[in-house]
């Protein structure tokens, strides 16, 4: 497919399906898309025979968990945004429960520039909301804020900012430098010790229940408050129809809510946990059937932003163990894509137009990342990722992920499609599906 | 039979019957001179409980043990356990002790599931949770057709009688029977209780009719799904029940909002002797234990001729070796 | 309604785990009455009556009448039949004797699944029952009453199931057909009818209370 290495820098795309629309060539040049037509011609660029391969802006991840610093075994900086890259990601936001909390400048710079070194992804820290994520004292949202990372995102994923008035004063906050706030739904007094979702599925295994009111409840508190205050409101990982109600109706007010689901909510129930097996095990749960539909008309109509993969790399003691001991969370960077070509593209529900605002141009502007997101056109910042939607279904098999752990709930399960090669600032970070260093 | 016992889902209704008719023969043998029989000689069965329960393993092991099985007890205290061992380099020690067959009892619902990819040997669940605890189902359905039989056979035994003693010639002899039209109640907190699980599962699978009465709080999310009628109001099911079990519940809950006082518990779902009169005549009553004297259960009910607590923990013994027979007593090769 | 059984093994073959030709479908005895016809189910080809309903008759009567002659008048005397139909040659024999001194003789069974030593050889087996009358065998003349003798693993086992249920003054066999070729040092005290055969044949004993109709029959395994 390659012609070789380009020692100009200069890329010729040939043939590429922009955006699904018709196939056409992309001429990269110092960075940027120079020119896209058919029959292009760029003397002494590197030729990328892309015949049958899907187009898109490089895609944006709002919600990743990179580990470092401090689950180093679990994942390193490195190494997730090596496996964001082969998932055909250009930026990821990494979330603040490290070891220690992002909750300073200067761990957000950390973690900025772990991933300049890096160079595969353009990382942005998200800041936490409070203080250690207790959830009792603001942490300095302004100075994460003015740091070198240029953190607009705050989160306490992982937890709940349960307590209404302290939610109330960071959506407020934050408005003095065009911040958002990003949700993790749970209200904690009704899911103390919740390990699956409440149902038919967790009462025959004997599991305790995950509502889905106790995530509702907190969606409904804080579309509210964000209409009150009038700032902005992003929701992590929504998982229930009722949250995609409430989040349709605040929406149709006009107020600024956004929301995220994550590749495995669109595809996977929770009557998989009926071998105990702690793959399966995520906060907030596997839900039902009736769930995913919503979801995925949600995303499909909008109310729902975008896709965002929360990647939760756990070692394999995390996972070995009972149920009840066994980490939350999922990786999810290198099948994202492919779980949304089954979920909603062979399904009918999205076209590529639209995986390429769900996964690159919503979630860039919610982020508020320069230079992400921008349609494929003259001009743009070269961020794009070349997709084989005819690749053929082929098992997952997470012993060849980039990533350091092994905790794919599509493990054995055929996904279609694949990333075969993503340009970052037209510097390519993977060629032919391998990351070209 | 399947290869482990985990959930009594697991069983057919003729592995049910079976191991009920298997344990009806090897009851003569608890009354004989010489109380052991050679069948599992070479075979080592480990009792892996993480959970206090003295009346458990030692039902467990006192089946082993009759069979003339090595038997070798881990307990969660002072073992490598309590330090911080992971269930998964417990069960390879195991494996590496050649254990036959693991008896594990377990806090975390699905830990049997989870020791099935790690040993090689037969596991047998003695409890996980609030998930399943098959081996007492299978005492309880013994101990109901023992005093009952099925709806169609009630009253060939008298009410008291019981079917154990020496030499198996003086009970009525149940084999091939099930529980058919049987009237099965189980009150009390149905929600934590792996014992009205495996009950509502085992006892279906024989043809009893299971009803569930329990408050709100401590009823299932999801119970119209389960092969039972549920019902919040106890004197209705009582006049109309062949059999009630009461379940233990324990003061914890109370701290958790289930229920606003044991007080109050116990007048709405504590089976007193006024609430034992509206039984019908033959109507047996049963507990799992450990009771609660005075709270779901009162201590002239549990001392009562209908009472079959007693009888349930001989059976105890009696069905486990019936089930480690039929696990352990032939080839064990998968040969399917 | 019975639920299933697991078909009741009767008599190891040498080495062998049980013999399938006698097991087939026959774990319910038939209603209809078929005297001597050939056995449903695959198993061996042309099977040939050795033993008419008649010659059996005389075979117990004649049984019957020795064990009274070597107990003095059957005093003491317990007949334990094996399962399945050792049981029920042992309910005929003890109600012979009855029919000839006045009182029948006590009678149980005895199940001696537990004590094979090829249980490990197959998938557990059910068990079958174990019966003893109310005076037990303590001091007693065992007979222990089968249909057909072949290796003697079944009566090694059963000597060593008697041994749990107590000391019998002595033991003693009786069996409807003795075929030979024996592994153990064991012997017939009483026989209706020694059947030289060869190791390859099989021999079926079919009586009416379980099978619908008396006969003996021998066959040729199918190569």
């Amino acid at each position: 497919m390659t012609s070789g290495m380009s020692t100009s820098g200069q890329w010729l795309i040939k043939g590429a399906a922009v955006t699904g629309g018709e196939p056409a060539d992309i001429h990269v040049k110092d960075g940027v898309i120079a020119a896209i037509g058919q029959g292009l011609d760029a003397p002494g660029a590197a030729v990328l025979d892309s015949g049958g391969l899907v187009a898109l802006p490089g895609l944006v991840d709002l919600h990743t968990h990179l580990r470092e610093p401090g689950r180093e075994d679990a994942e390193t900086v490195e190494t997730g945004t090596r496996a964001a890259a082969l998932g055909g990601y250009t930026a990821v936001h990494a979330m603040a429960n490290t070891e220690p909390v992002a909750d300073t400048a200067g761990v957000v710079e950390q973690v900025w520039r772990l991933g300049e070194q890096a160079g595969y992804v353009d990382v942005r820290p998200v800041g936490a909301v409070t203080v250690g994520l207790h959830g009792k004292q603001l942490a300095e949202l302004g100075a994460m804020a003015d740091s070198a990372a240029r953190v607009r995102v705050f989160s306490d994923d992982g937890f709940c900012v349960a307590d209404p008035l302290l939610m109330r004063r960071a959506l407020e906050y934050v408005k003095a430098f065009d911040g958002v706030i990003a949700q993790h739904a749970q209200e904690p007094r009704l899911t103390e010790g919740a390990q699956l979702n409440e149902g038919e599925v967790a009462s025959r295994l004997g599991l305790a229940g995950w509502p889905a009111a106790a995530e509702e409840a907190i969606i409904a508190r804080d579309v509210l408050l964000a209409a009150h205050v009038d700032a902005a409101l992003h929701v992590c990982h929504v998982s229930t129809a009722g949250s995609v109600e409430i989040i349709r109706w605040a929406k149709s007010k006009g107020w600024r809510v956004t929301a995220e689901v994550t590749p495995h909510h669109l595809l996977l129930t929770d009557d998989l946990a009926g071998g105990y097996d702690p793959v399966f095990k995520v906060n907030p749960p596997l839900r039902t059937r009736a769930d995913i539909e919503a979801l995925r008309h949600g995303l499909k109509d909008g109310t729902i932003d975008c896709v965002a993969t929360d990647h939760a790399p756990h070692p394999v003691e995390a996972k070995e163990t009972e149920w009840a001991a066994a980490a939350n969370g999922m990786t999810g960077l290198e099948t994202a894509l492919r779980v949304v070509q089954r979920a909603m593209v062979d399904t009918g529900l999205l076209d590529w137009a639209g995986v390429a605002d769900r996964m690159s141009a919503r979630p860039a502007a919610i982020g508020r990342v320069p230079g992400h997101g921008q349609p494929l056109a003259p001009g743009a910042p070269a961020n794009i990722t070349l997709f084989d939607p005819a690749a053929g279904d082929t098992p997952v098999d997470p012993s060849a992920h980039a990533s350091k752990s092994r905790n794919s709930p599509f493990a054995g399960m055929p996904l279609p499609g694949a990333v075969i090669a993503t340009f970052l600032r037209g510097t390519p970070t993977v060629l032919d599906g391998k990351v070209t260093r | 039979m399947k290869r482990h016992l985990i959930s009594a889902g697991d069983l057919s209704r003729d592995d049910a019957v079976l191991i009920l008719d298997t344990a009806q023969e090897l009851e003569s043998v608890g009354g004989r001179a010489i109380r052991k029989l050679p069948t599992l000689r070479g075979r080592t069965v480990v009792n892996l409980f993480y959970e206090d329960s003295t009346r458990t393993r030692t039902s467990f092991e006192a089946a082993a043990k009759r069979l003339s099985a090595d038997v070798i007890n881990f307990s969660a205290k002072g073992s490598s356990v309590a330090k911080g061992e992971s269930l998964k380099d417990t069960a390879l020690t195991l494996e590496a002790m050649g254990a036959d067959a693991v008896v594990i009892r377990h806090p975390a619902s699905g830990a049997p599931h989870r020791l099935t990819n790690w040993v090689s040997g037969r596991v047998v669940n003695a409890g996980d949770g609030t998930h399943e605890h098959p081996t007492q189902a299978l005492l309880d359905a013994f101990t109901i057709r023992q005093r009952l039989g099925g709806a169609a056979h009630m009253g060939t035994v008298p009410v008291g009688a019981g079917g154990g003693g020496g030499g198996g010639a003086g009970g009525a002899d149940r084999r091939g029977q099930g529980l058919d039209g049987l009237r099965v109640t189980i009150v009390g907190d149905v929600l934590h209780s792996r014992v009205a699980r495996s009950n509502v599962l085992l006892l279906s699978t024989l043809g009893a009719h299971v009803t569930l009465v329990a408050p709100p709080t401590l009823m299932p999310h999801a119970v119209e799904a389960w092969p039972c009628r549920s019902g919040y109001d106890l004197d209705t099911e009582l006049r109309k029940s062949d059999v009630v079990m009461m379940l233990r519940v324990q003061q914890e809950r109370m701290n958790a909002a289930f229920f606003p006082t044991i007080r109050e518990y116990r007048r709405r779902y504590g089976l007193d002797a006024g609430r034992m009169a509206l039984l019908p005549e033959h109507a047996i009553v049963m507990h799992p234990g450990p009771m609660n004297r005075g709270v779901e259960i009162a201590a002239e009910v549990a001392d009562s001729a209908r009472s079959t607590i007693v009888q349930q923990v001989a059976n105890g013994v009696t069905v486990r070796m019936a089930v480690l027979y039929l696990m352990l007593g032939g080839a064990t090769e998968e040969t399917a | 309604m019975c639920a299933m059984r697991p078909e009741p093994v009767h008599e190891p073959g040498p080495g062998g785990p049980g013999d399938p030709g006698n097991l087939a479908g026959q774990s319910r005895p038939r209603p209809d009455g078929q005297g001597g016809a050939v056995p449903a189910g695959p198993g061996p080809q042309g099977w040939k009556a050795v033993l008419t309903p008649e010659e059996i008759r005389r075979a117990l009567t004649r049984i019957a009448h020795e064990i009274l002659e070597r107990t003095h008048g059957g005093d003491q005397v317990v007949l334990l039949g094996i399962p399945t139909r050792g049981v029920f040659l042992a309910r005929r024999l003890a109600a012979r004797i009855g029919e000839f001194e006045g009182s029948p003789a006590p009678v149980g069974s005895l199940d001696v699944t537990l004590h094979r030593d090829d249980l490990r050889l197959r998938p557990a087996r059910a068990l079958q029952r174990t019966e003893v009358p109310t005076d037990g065998i303590d001091g007693k003349t065992v007979v222990l009453v089968d249909d057909v003798l072949f290796s003697g693993r079944t009566i090694r086992a059963a000597l060593d199931a008697l041994n749990d249920l107590g000391r019998p003054r002595a033991v003693q066999l009786a069996v409807l057909v003795d075929r030979g070729h024996r592994e153990l040092p064991i012997r017939a005290d009483y026989v209706g009818k020694n059947l030289p055969t060869a190791h390859r044949e099989k021999v079926r004993v079919q009586l009416a209370e379980f099978d619908g109709a008396d006969s003996v029959l021998l066959g040729e395994v199918d190569r």
